[in-house]
């Protein structure tokens, strides 16, 4: 199970469930929710472009994860967020279909690039995923106090000059730097899972932000382990298990919140 | 732009064959149907801001429909199940605030998906179906049995009748939930029974013409409609007859796409359909625009 091949897929595992947990830690604060899984889903359409026009795959999630996040921040500001959201995410996912027929790729690829492949990471995507989780981490570092406040403050964060629709633009652009790196990993679908489900566990454990932030990398760790070693022995799609562990962290966090009477961050 | 070429002359736009062929009839029917249903649906979906519950619903549809090929039974149970349990989920996990709303959809949409991965997996390596996955989760307007029409139809008048018979309790809680509640309305059974509507309307349609069209439809007619008009009926009238043109136009150019590059290879319906929708919707935000322009420049 840590032998050749396998040591790629750890290493990388655990790249993409830091940047899951740190990201989602907004998202689940902001309620974004569906942004984050409009934004990794939609760029699946810019996979299969990459695939029609023989570009690297990862030029077409960014170009189209990019796209997408920065049409929703731009419509929104003049429609109602979820319903812009929901519709750039159909369009996205209308001209995939397009590409797709185009194409005519297979149906495993289709299946892989959605649901994720972890244990066939290559090492040459060792790299580019490192090198983007450190922007990523870096954007999220530089953001921190900002767009924490005008998260949870949005008024006082106007009144000290930071324009919640800037925030909100730098927010949408970090999900989709995340989304890039971490699609080719996990898959469209299955990102967003761990994007919701451990920082939702962590905000019920603690009320406190950093410990939040930290429990919801940790609880992100822990689910991808877990999920690769069950896949390892099992055969069965990670997908299942990241999407299963997740939503049984997230169940846990509410058992443990109603125990204790609710003295977590109520999310 | 080619949504805008097809109102010119008919007769050069529309294939020849394109009312005589059967799958087209189909398509149109089960499309009209499935565009006058969500548009009525829509509208609340989109005044109650639950747009990611119905696109959630959609998603999780497909691993009802994945389920069911593991099964061996109609696909179709397998979305209207599937879709009735997480809407019954989403609706006991309960939380009444918009943000951890979305929040426990998006749980219960992670683990719809993780088990899609599981069924589709599973259906891969037992039935050696590849295609399916692809099948399930784009649809194909052209490959409706007309067989199914009578269940969709029925189906379909099972959303609207809930949403017919709500529509008061259920207007009041959606304006103001506080309110109507005062009143006593059970704002709570009245929202579980629309998330029914909307689970019942969302499977049907994910199942006929695929998930990415079913939120399509739910939403962009809906909510082009609520920005012309303001009054929830006649809106649901306009997003139907939204919806209804955008599918019956994007099944019209998808035919007539055999004969454009590559050549014997026609452009799947839902990018026509979808682009068209979101057209709609970008034009109907302009009337709003030129008042309310108008209006900064008479206060000024």
């Amino acid at each position: 199970m840590f032998s050749g091949f396998m040591i790629d897929a750890w290493t990388v595992a655990s790249i993409v469930a830091v940047i899951a947990g740190l990201v989602g830690f907004f998202v689940v604060l902001r309620g974004s929710a569906f942004v984050a899984h409009a934004i990794p889903n939609g760029s699946f359409a810019g996979a299969a472009g990459a695939s029609l026009l023989g570009i690297s795959t990862i030029v077409g999630l960014g170009v189209f994860s990019l796209v997408g996040a920065l049409g929703i921040g731009w419509l929104g500001r003049r429609g109602r967020h979820d319903v812009v959201t929901a519709l750039a995410l159909v369009m996205m996912l209308g001209l995939g279909a397009l590409f797709l027929s185009l194409s005519m790729a297979y149906a495993p690829q289709v299946y892989s690039l959605l649901f994720g492949e972890v244990l066939g990471i290559s090492p040459n995507e060792l790299a580019p995923t490192a090198a983007l989780a450190v922007v990523c981490v870096l954007a999220i570092a530089l953001l921190y106090r900002p767009l924490m406040l005008s998260s949870v403050l949005g008024e006082v964060g106007e009144a000290q000059g930071i324009s919640r629709w800037r925030m909100e633009m730098c927010f949408l652009a970090v999900v989709a730097l995340a989304s890039t790196m971490t699609v080719p990993v996990v898959g469209t679908l299955l990102i967003f899972s761990l994007m919701v489900g451990a920082p939702a566990a962590a905000r019920s454990f603690t009320a406190n932000p950093t410990r939040a932030m930290a429990l919801s990398v940790a609880i992100a760790l822990v689910t991808v382990w877990t999920a690769i070693a069950a896949s390892y022995t099992t055969n069965y799609p990670v997908g299942f298990f990241v999407g299963s562990v997740s939503a049984a962290w997230y169940a846990l966090g509410r058992l443990w919140m109603a125990w204790r009477g609710g003295t977590g961050a109520r999310t | 732009m080619r949504g805008l070429l097809a109102g010119e002359p008919l007769a050069a736009i529309i294939a020849s064959g394109f009312f005589s062929s059967e799958p087209v009839q189909v398509a149109l029917a089960v499309g009209a149907a499935v565009a006058i249903v969500s548009g009525a649906v829509g509208v609340f979906t989109v005044m109650r801001g639950q747009s990611f519950a119905g696109e959630a619903l959609a998603d999780i549809g497909a691993t009802g429909g994945s389920g069911a090929f593991l099964l061996g039974v109609g696909p179709l149970w397998g979305f209207v199940v599937m879709g009735i349990a997480a809407a019954a989920v989403m609706e006991l996990i309960g939380i009444q605030r918009p943000r951890g709303r979305d929040l426990a959809t998006g749980i219960v949409l992670g683990a719809g998906l993780g088990l899609a991965a599981l069924f589709l997996y599973l259906d891969a390596t037992h039935h050696d179906t590849t295609g399916a996955t692809v099948t399930i989760l784009f649809g194909s307007v052209f490959a409706i049995s007309s067989s199914t029409i009578p269940l969709v139809v029925a189906l379909g008048t099972l959303a609207l009748g809930i949403v017919v018979a709500l529509y008061r309790p259920l207007m009041l809680s959606t304006v103001n939930a506080e309110m109507a509640a005062a009143r006593g309305v059970p704002v709570r059974v009245v929202g579980a029974g629309y998330l029914l509507a909307l689970a019942i309307s969302v499977a049907l349609a994910a199942v006929t013409i695929g998930a990415i069209l079913s939120t399509a439809l739910l939403v962009g007619p809906a909510a082009a409609a609520l920005r012309l008009t303001k009054r929830p009926g006649r809106a649901m009238l306009a997003a139907g007859v939204i919806g209804m043109a955008a599918t019956w136009l994007g099944v019209l150019l998808a035919y007539d796409s055999y004969y454009w590059p590559p050549k014997e290879h026609g452009w799947p319906v839902s990018f026509f359909v979808v682009t068209l929708i979101f057209i709609f919707y970008l034009v109907s935000g302009l009337p709003a625009r030129w008042r309310g322009r108008s209006r900064c420049s008479r206060d000024s």
